[in-house]
């Protein structure tokens, strides 16, 4: 059992949890994800490591109720556990093991979209914590979705937040903000982009348009995470990749999204979807990107 | 009594069973036991151990059997073997003991997986256990993957007192036992959770979500937990694909998807948080035991089920008793037929296979004849789900993590008949080492490698 230190909700529908797992908070890097079971029944669900303390053996990690297994977990408060935490899975982001000069010398932008807000944050701690400074997008749909600003603030170069609706921040989505900083003048040499999987396509067929190498964190289904099931298997360039051991990051502008994307929607009409609709009835219009609402 | 056959054994009707998922063979009672038992000629020198990877004194513990003295029968297989009644149920005896048993000369030979079966269950249901070595010898052993081949090498070495710590990457513990042998086949409650029980009672320690290469590493296992021997058992658990155009499609799963989906999530029973793909009709892909328990799985489940294989018959690889199973069961064989491409609805899921007949050529590496195709005779099988049993490879995920341990150019761990890899102190064995291969060929390897790891560490 993984003892819940801190339980807490982030925004409507959005939870953090601080859970005790040394072995996993010893050695994991940004980039890298974890699998949750919430209780001894409960489904396996992968993910992304949102922050860890080696020092009090503990890893932060962020849920978006998409469906009934992450419906369940929201009961966990403080003083509860986890039935079953493991990590961290897959190979963290490569930046980890470049020369800290170098990436000191390369400019970077990273852009969030909704609950992709919560991976990308170690990342730029990682950055910040190695004296490298780097710019950050963060969308939302709208001003009470943006989840995690404090803490991202004090971390980041420039720290642009967008929302669809422009209740808060700039207006319109994380491309238009990324189209307007190049018009602006700025230019980057790599692009980190973690979000839905429709926004980070977006993102990519942006990006290539500026010749901008971007990388991408894919969240495919997955049963595992170890590399066995091959649930997670995606088509990057000519190749066939697992995310969960090759990934989950991945160079966005060879990755197939068309593809990733119909194999995404394979259990939601049963799982979320069909839960979700009964449960939220029509609150819930789609564009959280897992759900499959938007399409 | 007729003395050439065997005494027969009860099962489920397979139009029953092929709606549930209940154990297929209800296994033999103490009278049928005692007679088939009697069958023994009890052979000065024993074939059928010779036969058996681990070496149990068969015609002993039968004599036991036929003696009515099953406690005894219990301990003289346990003295051997760690997992009786898996063994029992998934060895191919008909290529090991049985295959070797004089009786099988002229007649049928003696039913000893059944009678290894009866004895671990009737100790499961008297309570019978095997005993914690009470003398520890100070040494710690870490053993990775609790499938067969570490349970066997965690239960060895601690019956010999070592102090064994078993890790496993998965919630629960049984390795391929749990995530890919079916219910019906296999039990998961009443005989794999209970075998597991009993290598506890040993003193065997066990932590669950540990991935070896990523939750901490060998060096530090050794280093800062201070074990002084290693042995991997991790397995080989990547699925292979066949590379053809449509794999990707929805619909289209490995067979350990499938099948972890099932037996490790639960997914058969409608409570089940995991959701499963039940197709209208569904296609295996492969003739070996893993394509078998998919396709029970798929027919189980509602779906009518093929099984597409590019040799014939007789070169299926799975167990002779799972493919009499699934005939009965109502499962169609398309032999000597591959499939070219799996092709596409409107909404990228699966609504058909292309295939190919097959004619046998000349033998391959593999002294099988090498299927080749027929010009011109590709067909449709319509269906919905396609669910590839094409074999599986070791994990890298050690391998790569661990400097000195050396693999070969299938990613498989080299180690020698006593499991001692090419790093000091870290031994390996079943799958990992060997790539796919059966269950008690697994427990065979730990075994070996128990022994090798205590003439390492008594050296």
């Amino acid at each position: 059992m993984y003892k819940i230190l801190e339980a807490k909700m982030l925004a409507d529908n959005i939870y953090k949890w601080v859970v005790l797992a040394p072995r996993c908070a010893s050695r994991c890097e940004p980039g890298q994800f974890v699998i949750v079971r919430a209780f001894e029944d409960s489904e396996r669900i992968p993910l992304t490591i949102c922050d860890y303390d080696r020092e009090k053996g503990t890893v932060t990690i962020v849920v978006q109720v998409i469906g009934e297994a992450t419906y369940l977990m929201t009961s966990l408060k403080e003083g509860d556990a986890f039935h079953d935490f493991v990590g961290p899975l897959g190979k963290p982001s490569e930046f980890v093991e470049e020369d800290v000069e170098k990436l000191k010398n390369t400019r970077f932008i990273f852009v969030a979209g909704g609950l992709g807000t919560a991976p990308v944050y170690p990342q730029v701690k990682w950055m910040h914590e190695h004296g490298v400074d780097v710019d950050v997008i963060v969308g939302a749909k709208t001003k009470n979705l943006v989840i995690m600003e404090e803490e991202m603030k004090a971390v980041a170069g420039n720290l642009y937040i967008t929302t669809d609706d422009g209740s808060y921040g700039r207006s319109g989505m994380v491309t238009k903000v990324l189209e307007d900083l190049y018009a602006e003048g700025k230019k980057y040499d790599v692009c980190v982009c973690i979000g839905p999987m429709i926004m980070m396509k977006f993102v990519c067929l942006l990006t290539k348009k500026f010749d901008l190498h971007t990388i991408v964190s894919m969240n495919p289904i997955m049963v595992d995470g170890t590399g066995m099931c091959g649930a997670c298997r995606l088509k990057v360039g000519d190749e066939i990749k697992f995310a969960c051991v090759d990934g989950p990051e991945f160079d966005g502008h060879l990755v197939d999204f068309d593809q990733a994307m119909k194999r995404q929607q394979m259990y939601k009409t049963k799982e979320g979807r069909a839960y979700l609709a009964a449960k939220e009835g029509n609150t819930h219009h789609g564009g959280c990107g897992n759900c499959g609402g938007e399409e | 009594m007729d003395v050439m056959k065997k005494v027969p054994i009860k099962e489920q009707e397979p139009k029953v069973r092929a709606t549930n998922f209940e154990e297929v063979c209800l296994g033999y009672t103490k009278e049928e036991a005692m007679e088939e038992a009697s069958r023994c000629l009890n052979c000065k020198n024993p074939l059928c151990v010779q036969g058996c990877p681990v070496s149990i004194h068969i015609p002993d513990f039968i004599k036991q059997v036929k003696e009515g003295d099953f406690e005894g029968a219990y301990h003289t297989i346990t003295f051997s073997s760690s997992l009786p009644a898996v063994c029992g149920r998934v060895c191919p005896q008909e290529t090991q003991c049985e295959g070797k048993c004089v009786r099988g000369i002229k007649g049928e030979a003696v039913s000893i997986g059944k009678l290894e079966r009866f004895v671990a269950d009737w100790a499961f249901e008297n309570n019978v256990h095997p005993k914690e070595n009470p003398n520890k010898n100070g040494k710690k052993v870490a053993v990775i993957g609790s499938g067969p081949s570490g349970l066997s090498c965690a239960g060895d070495l601690a019956k010999l007192g070592y102090e064994v710590t078993v890790f496993e990457a998965l919630h629960e513990l049984g390795g391929v036992l749990v995530y890919g042998i079916p219910e019906f086949r296999l039990p998961k409650e009443r005989v794999v959770k209970k075998e597991i029980e009993n290598v506890k009672a040993l003193g065997v320690k066990f932590e669950t979500n540990v991935i070896i290469g990523k939750s901490v590493t060998i060096e530090e296992l050794m280093e800062k937990e201070h074990f002084d021997a290693v042995f991997i058992g991790s397995g080989a658990g990547l699925p292979k694909f066949m590379g053809i155009p449509g794999e990707n499609l929805s619909g289209v799963f490995s067979a350990n998807e499938y099948l972890t989906r099932s037996n490790l999530m639960k997914a058969f029973n409608p409570d089940s948080t995991t959701p499963i793909m039940i197709g209208k009709r569904t296609v295996v892909v492969g003739g070996g035991n893993v394509a078998m328990d998919a396709a029970r799985t798929a027919l189980r489940l509602g779906s009518e089920t093929y099984i597409v294989y590019r040799r014939s018959e007789a070169e299926l690889p799975a167990r002779a008793e799972e493919v009499h199973h699934a005939k009965e069961e109502g499962i169609e064989f398309h032999l000597l037929t591959n499939p070219v491409e799996i092709l596409e609805d409107e909404n990228g899921w699966v609504k058909g296979i292309k295939c190919i007949k097959m004619e046998l050529g000349e033998p391959d590496a593999s002294g099988r004849r090498r299927p080749v195709e027929i010009p011109g005779s590709e067909y449709v099988i319509d269906c919905d789900v396609v669910i590839m049993a094409l074999g599986t490879s070791p994990n890298p995920l050690i391998s790569s993590t661990t400097e000195g341990l050396e693999i070969n150019g299938r990613k498989c761990i080299i180690a020698r008949e006593d499991g001692a890899t090419t790093k000091e102190g870290v031994y390996a064995g079943g799958d990992a080492v060997t790539g796919a291969a059966t269950v008690i060929l697994a427990m065979g390897a730990g075994r070996a490698a128990a022994k090798g790891i205590d003439e390492y560490l008594n050296k």
